[in-house]
């Protein structure tokens, strides 16, 4: 199990930065791929009205 | 001079953004003070405290920018907000970014790991889009409930992947440093930890020694809970069996409960590899108690020198530094950016019989009833839930602790003030300059009352991280902080004051 794990561990990751953007900025600044998410909080920033959106999509 | 307060409704920004926000604006001419937070209650508060008045109304949702200066500076600034939160345009025919993980997968099938720091309320939705996608997940975001980082696990195991978090702070995979990582070189050790600080601690100590890691792991502080069941250290665990760069396996964590260490004892019996187990504050035969002694044991099965550090020299260094103390100095404070190492510095001080409080108190020591007011002995856990809602932590934001250290350094029952300063990626560029002006002060302060304050540090780093370990350790040497070479030594030292003190107060 966990083989895409053990791939990581040995290949060169490719990241995806999603909220502090400062979390990739680091990556990216010691030479690692990352693509950043345009994230913003779903619904507005209500968390219950996200869950609604969720259960209805 | 006049306050100001601006809200801004249904506004999102990450906190680390909202600081640099605050810096930019608080540089410019007539401006004396600004914030940029998140209104949550905390932040509310403490705005108001600060003397802020018309955050009425406003929610964890929306943005407060508070103002603090010559009149027509604040009026400015508060009649253009909008100008200060622009991130720039971006590059000219550079990509839309993607929205969702599915997106950004569709768009670089080669992606491996979402790397997420959502505020806690979205983090599980986050998360769980990230394994739908078919990604690894980092997850640095806190506040998931624990029956979701359980399902997010499961669910993971499934698909063969990982879920290191929620509450993760440090991983490496493949050479890359995530979250708050130092810069370690590759080598034989490879690493499975809850604790993040407790991950930097180690993985700097090695590289320190001429040694490296070859993976590091985070799983999150609650995975060895028997509601969690170690599914990602148990995943973890079995990768770094697999992996043929990793020769020894040490695992890092606070001790769970009984059920769950046998499990993990159990585990690590059947390793083919050799095994290092670091329980902190454990008392568990063949297990390391410190970070310091796993690191230790880590190297010695690795087949190099472990590094020296005896106890008589410490006795012999309080006994010189209580030679300086008023006698009613009797008291150790210690604030700590790294929750580990303020867990450890307990341990260490609970094993000689010595009582304290704590707002993260280990088994066995008092919780501060008022985690805003120390008592006696008083380890303070700056990073902890209380002090970092909506705002950035004391790793990356030195504020609370200035203050803190400001607080505590004037108390005249203080005879030592223990501190921690974590290097690294995500970490503050000069942790130890943020401090040094309120060092001075408090070394003033109690220059004029009589005697001495001694204030013990460690730094956590390496030569390779950008603040640069050596650098970062001669300014708190001129500052005359005594810098010792690990969170567990500094703990030490502060144990044999602190030992003296009390047989002071009894004799």
């Amino acid at each position: 199990m966990a083989a895409r794990l053990e791939q990581l561990l040995q290949g060169k990751p490719v990241f995806v930065n999603a909220g502090v953007r400062g979390f990739g900025d680091s990556l990216r600044e010691a030479g690692y791929e990352v693509v950043y998410l345009d994230w913003s909080p779903p619904a507005g920033g209500d968390a219950r009205m996200a869950e609604i959106l969720d259960d209805l999509l | 001079m006049v306050r100001t307060t601006v809200i801004l409704k249904n506004r999102y920004f990450d906190s680390v953004f909202l600081m640099q926000v605050a810096q930019r604006i608080k540089a410019q001419q007539g401006i004396s003070d600004a914030s940029a937070l998140l209104a949550t209650p905390a932040n509310r508060q403490i705005l108001a405290a600060m003397g802020y008045a018309g955050l009425d109304g406003a929610g964890p949702g929306d943005l407060a920018l508070a103002l603090e200066g010559e009149p027509a500076a604040v009026a400015a600034v508060a009649a253009g907000p909008e100008a200060w939160l622009s991130r720039g345009p971006a590059a000219p025919g550079a990509p839309r970014e993607p929205r969702s993980f599915a997106e950004a997968v569709a768009a670089r099938p080669d992606c491996g790991v979402a790397v997420i720091s959502v505020p806690g309320a979205h983090a599980a939705r986050e998360a769980r889009a990230a394994l739908e996608a078919g990604l690894n997940v980092f997850l640095f975001s806190s506040n998931v409930a624990v029956e979701e980082e359980r399902a997010l696990k499961l669910e993971a195991r499934e698909r063969g992947l990982i879920v290191m978090g929620p509450d993760c702070g440090t991983a490496f995979l493949g050479g890359a440093g995530i979250g708050f990582a130092n810069t370690v070189r590759r080598g034989p050790i490879g690493l499975v930890g809850s604790t993040g600080t407790g991950m930097q601690e180690f993985s700097s100590l090695v590289h320190q020694a001429g040694s490296g890691i070859s993976n590091g792991i985070g799983t999150g502080g609650r995975d060895l809970a028997d509601a969690v069941g170690g599914i990602s250290t148990m995943a973890g665990i079995e990768a770094l069996e697999n992996d043929p760069g990793t020769k020894v396996i040490a695992v890092l964590a606070k001790p769970p409960e009984p059920a769950a260490t046998a499990r993990l004892l159990e585990r690590l019996g059947r390793c083919p590899k050799p095994v290092v187990l670091c329980l902190l504050g454990a008392d568990i035969p063949g297990a390391a108690a410190t970070i310091d002694d796993a690191v230790g044991l880590a190297l010695t099965a690795a087949g190099l020198p472990a590094p020296a550090g005896g106890a008589v020299d410490l006795r012999e260094r309080a006994a010189a530094m209580a030679a300086e103390l008023r006698p009613e100095q009797r008291h150790l404070r210690g604030l700590f950016a790294g929750g580990t190492l303020c867990y450890q510095a307990q341990a260490i001080f609970r094993k000689a019989g010595l009582a304290a409080h704590s707002n993260a108190p280990l088994r066995g020591m008092t919780a501060l009833a008022d985690p805003m007011a120390s008592r006696e002995t008083s380890f303070i856990d700056l990073g902890a839930e209380l002090f970092v809602e909506g705002r950035p932590h004391p790793m990356i934001d030195a504020t609370l602790r200035r203050q803190r250290l400001e607080q505590e350094g004037r108390d005249p029952s203080v005879a030592v003030v223990l501190l921690d300063f974590i290097l690294g990626a995500m970490a503050s560029a000069d942790p130890v300059g943020d401090l040094l002006g309120a060092i001075a002060s408090v070394q003033g302060a109690r220059r004029r009352m009589g005697g001495r304050l001694w204030l013990v540090a460690s730094v956590t780093g390496t030569d390779l991280d950008a603040q640069g370990l050596q650098a970062q350790t001669r300014a708190l040497a001129e500052a005359g902080v005594l810098v010792l070479q690990s969170g567990a030594r500094a703990a030490a030292l502060c144990r044999e004051l602190m030992l003296l003190t009390a047989r002071k107060e009894v004799g």
